[in-house]
This record gives structure tokens, C-alpha cells and sequence, in this order.
């Protein structure tokens, strides 16, 4: 049987297939991975009536161009997202968080995220891929998960299951007001630092630095420095964990990291405020505020909560 | 021998063995392990643990915030019984590693003779004579830590990590040995480098080194290095 399918025609600059990322395989040196915007990508799904943790595109700045050459296809673009859908007869500027419908030869090219780092594209059904391990996310830098573990490239083929019908669906995203503000918890080793040192990393401001990827996010700011040593026995890491290496500069440990690190960490970012962080473009400014973990479980929960009912608000359009 | 359950954030706990790192504490820590996985992969799973990861020292247990059941996954850990359950394996399978040390490989062997006071066959021997007990795999996919080497070849990590070290480099840092399995940055003190593949993602035990198993080096040349690496990239 042969697949519906779109030809790439430019790939973007770091497009890969994501899911929700790897369970149980931590300790085999393989990372969580996964989507860097849960939300977004909860919604792109939503939006075209999948299941909610079937694996899509996730892009970064400048997105794919597509070419849908077999069957029809009702795809979603989640975030906030540039892009043009390009028809026999009609340029359409795109609208992100809805979905649309495409015939043969229709183009989609996602020109940039606006104010933010990550968005998603999906379609209906779903695409065709083998993953690893269970989890159909993209781990690059060791050739894990689909595509053979790489970036999307140019001239390839992406498969997918299914013809899209016509019924388009929109997600009021009202985009969530801009917040300064990085909430965290203690880290395992906060008490390797000074309290002075530990009032200048909440007191003064970081910026995010050019060199932040999805393994790590790198900010500049306050140089931190631990009161004896840099190092520890390395240890079993998560995602959001903020380590302080000798250089002084905090490195805050986003989905692809390292299972195990070796440098002291001053604090954990929450997990809602996780995907806030990641989405902050380069050259952002923001502060960290210190909460309990007893409020970071409530906030967690509450906003889950919260969000679940703002997915059941898609509608018709 | 767990000391403390730490929660580390909303979905992650530290399981604290205290602050030695020894291979006795790490073969009851890996043993701890294996119970853990059991359970995980136990059909009824019951706590829907998302993650075990054992270290030198300690092991990190993941969960879903949303299920609401850390106290009982807490209870659980600290009811694990290691004595009772009759588990500790005995390393007996040693696995044998080539590894050649030519020249173009050992990046710091020659550095390191001189750091020590020591020839570069003195290395090699004390290198070959060690029994390997495997910590943890980690960092990377298929990353063994293992351990320990004899206190005569004891070196801080490089001061400037390198950019770029090849696939199969093996490194030692204090009493520990290490062997990238994939082209990777690294600050360890590189010795040789084998021609084996340490990670396959289509199998069921990915790694091929694992805490299952005890580790030796073979030493081998050049040529047969290259005889090695052209078999394996061949199948």
C-alpha cells in the first residue's frame, strides 16, 4: 500500500519528530527527550482529533515547507506561528492553533515562530513511523527514534496514514500574558552555595543565551559560584534541573540532557514554568522566584486541570 | 542500606545510599535496581513508574504527578528488602573488551607516563589487570562508569574538555574507566579505544556492557583493530 505523503522542500532549521518522549530507558543512558511544549502539542492533536499523544513535527524558528503530493490532509499548526498555506489559485496567511484543509499539490511554509522558540504541526491520523523504545520521540545526537533519529531533511517523503476531512477546528489559545518570572524549587544542592550567592541568583536578572538548544538552556547573568567544590559524585538528573559548572554560568537541563551529571544544582524549575522557559527567545530577560514544592505540586495539578477544560473548548469553525 | 528518600520535584525522587562510593555499595544499589525494574515491567505496574536510574550512589525514581501516588510509591521503596528477597547476582560473566592502544588512539598515554612517573606499558598492564565492576550506564546511550582502577593511575579530569573524541574511546578519571560509544565531547583521559559497538537500540539489552556483567580489557593491535571494525560495520 502506498502512503499519502508530502515531499520536503525545505526542511527548517531543526524539525524532528517528538511524542510525549522515552519512559524507562534512563537508565540505559537514553533521555527523556520529547516535546519541548507539551501544551502546544497537546493542542495540535486536540485540533484534528487524534489521540492525544501521537507524534508530530516539532520545529524551531523557521519551520518546514511542505508539498502534500498524494491524498488530502487536514493538518493543525500549534504555537505562534508565521506561515502560508500555498493553493493552485491563492496565497492563505495561516492562522496557528486551527486546522485546515489541503488538496494535492497544496503547499504549507512555516516562515518563523513570532516571539517564541517551538511550534508544532500535526496531521489528522497521524504520521507513519518507527520509533525506539516504545516512544516514536527523536534523540539526534545518538540516531535514536524515527526518520533513523534525525532532523527532517530536504527532498525526503513524510508518510501519513490518512485522508482529512473538510470539518476545521480552532483553539482560542488567547496567548498566556507574558511573564518575566521563572518559578523553581530547591535544588538537591543549594546548600553547596553561600546564602549571599543564593540571594544574587534570585535577586538579579539572567538572559538567554544563543547557544541554548533542547539539551540545555545556557543564561547569562550573575556568575554563580558553589563555596567548595564544582564537583559531585555524578548523579541520576531531570529536565529543569539548574547546574552551576566552574564557569559560573547556570545551565538549566532541558529534555535532552545528559542522564547523569557531575555539577552541584542550586534549583529545579517547576514543570508547568518548564515550557514557558523553553519558549523564551534568545536575548530574553527574566528573574527566578523561589516557591515550595508543595505549591509546585498544586500549580502542576491545577493547571493540568485547568487546561484539559480549555481542550475541550475546541470548536467548528 | 538506603539512608533517605529525597523528593527532588514534582515527579522525581533521590534515593540516598549515603555518600561512598564503592563497588559494594553499588552492586546493592544495582541489585535495589533490578527489584525496581521487575515491578516496572511486572504486567499489572502497579505504580506506573516512569523511571529507575541507579548511579555510583544513588538511584533516581520518576513518577506521574497526575496519579497521586507518591506516598505509596515511598512505602514501596522503603519496604524494598534486599536480604529477605535473596537477589544480590554474583558478577560472574566477565566480558571481554579489545582495545588497542596504538598511538593514534591513546590521545594522553603519553602525557599521563609522565604525570605518573609511570612507563607506558605500566599503564597498559595495570589497565589490562583490572576486573571491571560496571556502576551505571549513563550520560549517553550506552555509557558504562566502571571501576576500580588501581590507585597508581588516578588522574583528575583534563582541565579543557576536547570537542570532539571518537566513537569507542576509552578514558579513565580517579579510580573510574570509561568508553564512549558514540563521537561525543569529554574531559577523561583517553588510554586506547575499542572497536566494538557499544549501544544497539534493536535489542532488548541495548547496552552491552551492563552492572550484569564483569569487564576485562584485551589488548589488541592495529591491525587487528581494523580487522574488527570493518567485520562489525560489514554485518
Amino acid at each position: 500500500m502506498q502512503y499519502n505523503f508530502f515531499e520536503v522542500m525545505r526542511p527548517g532549521i531543526y524539525s524532528t519528530f517528538q511524542d510525549i518522549g522515552f519512559k524507562n530507558t534512563q537508565h540505559l543512558g537514553v533521555t527523556t527527550s520529547g516535546v519541548m511544549d507539551p501544551f502546544l502539542f497537546f493542542i495540535a492533536n486536540s485540533l484534528v482529533g487524534n489521540d492525544l499523544n501521537l507524534p508530530m513535527i516539532e520545529f524551531a524558528f523557521q519551520g518546514p515547507k511542505l508539498k502534500l503530493i498524494k491524498g488530502k490532509a487536514k493538518f493543525s499548526i500549534a504555537g505562534n506561528v508565521e506561515f502560508i498555506i500555498i493553493k493552485k489559485n491563492n496565497i492563505i496567511n495561516g492562522i496557528s492553533n486551527r486546522s485546515y484543509y489541503l488538496s494535492e499539490g497544496d503547499i504549507i511554509d512555516i516562515i518563523r515562530t513570532i516571539d517564541s522558540n517551538y511550534g508544532y504541526l500535526t496531521v489528522e491520523g497521524g504520521f507513519v513511523l518507527e520509533g525506539n523504545f516504545n516512544s516514536f520521540s527523536t534523540l539526534t545526537y545518538s540516531s535514536i527514534g524515527p526518520n533513523q533519529g534525525k532532523k527532517i531533511i530536504k527532498k525526503q517523503s513524510i508518510n501519513f496514514f490518512k485522508n482529512g476531512s473538510r470539518i476545521n477546528k480552532e483553539f482560542k489559545y488567547g496567548l498566556t500574558k507574558k511573564m518575566n518570572k521563572i518559578r523553581v524549587i530547591q535544588g538537591p544542592q543549594m546548600n553547596f552555595f553561600m546564602l549571599k550567592t543564593i540571594n544574587k541568583f534570585f535577586k538579579n536578572q539572567y538572559i538567554i543565551n544563543k547557544s541554548s538548544n533542547r539539551i540545555g538552556i545556557r543564561i547569562n547573568g550573575s556568575q554563580i559560584f558553589a563555596l567548595n567544590s564544582h564537583n559531585i559524585d555524578s548523579e541520576p538528573v531531570v529536565k529543569g534541573s539548574i547546574q552551576i559548572p566552574g564557569s559560573g554560568d547556570p545551565i538549566v537541563l532541558m529534555n535532552d540532557h545528559p542522564t547523569i551529571g557531575g555539577y552541584p544544582k542550586i534549583a529545579t524549575v517547576i514543570l508547568n514554568d518548564l515550557p514557558l522557559l523553553a519558549q523564551f527567545p534568545i536575548g530574553t530577560n527574566f528573574q527566578f522566584g523561589l516557591i515550595s514544592l508543595k505549591d509546585a505540586e498544586n500549580i502542576f495539578k491545577e493547571s493540568w486541570v485547568k487546561f484539559k477544560k480549555k481542550l475541550l473548548e475546541i470548536k467548528t469553525i | 542500606m538506603l539512608k533517605k528518600i529525597t523528593q527532588i520535584n514534582e515527579c522525581a525522587l533521590i534515593l540516598d545510599f549515603g555518600s561512598i562510593v564503592s563497588i559494594d555499595v553499588n552492586k546493592y544499589i544495582n541489585n535495589f535496581a533490578n527489584i525496581v525494574y521487575d515491578e516496572i515491567n511486572n504486567k499489572n505496574n502497579r505504580f506506573q513508574i516512569i523511571n529507575c536510574v541507579p548511579s555510583y550512589n544513588k538511584i533516581l525514581i520518576q513518577f506521574n504527578p497526575l496519579l497521586n501516588n507518591k506516598n505509596k510509591i515511598i512505602s514501596y521503596l522503603n519496604n524494598i528488602n534486599l536480604e529477605k528477597k535473596n537477589t544480590i547476582k554474583i558478577n560472574s560473566d566477565i566480558l571481554e573488551i579489545p582495545i588497542c592502544y596504538s598511538l593514534i588512539f591513546s590521545l594522553d598515554l603519553e602525557n599521563i607516563s609522565k604525570k605518573l612517573s609511570l612507563s607506558k606499558d605500566e599503564i597498559i598492564n595495570l589497565h589490562l589487570n583490572t576486573d571491571f565492576h560496571v556502576y551505571m550506564n549513563g550520560f549517553m546511550p550506552g555509557l558504562p562508569f566502571m571501576g576500580d582502577l588501581d590507585s597508581r593511575l588516578f588522574l583528575e579530569r583534563k582541565l579543557t574538555p576536547r570537542t570532539s573524541l571518537q566513537k569507542g574511546s576509552v578514558g579513565i578519571v580517579n579510580k573510574f574507566c570509561v568508553i564512549y560509544p558514540n563521537t561525543s565531547p569529554g574531559g577523561w583521559n583517553i588510554i586506547g579505544r575499542t572497536p566494538l559497538n557499544l549501544f544497539n537500540k534493536n535489542i532488548s539489552e541495548p547496552c552491552l556492557i551492563n552492572s550484569d556483567k564483569k569487564i576485562k580489557f584485551k589488548k589488541i593491535s592495529l591491525k587487528e583493530f581494523n580487522e574488527i571494525e570493518k567485520n562489525l560495520n560489514a554485518v
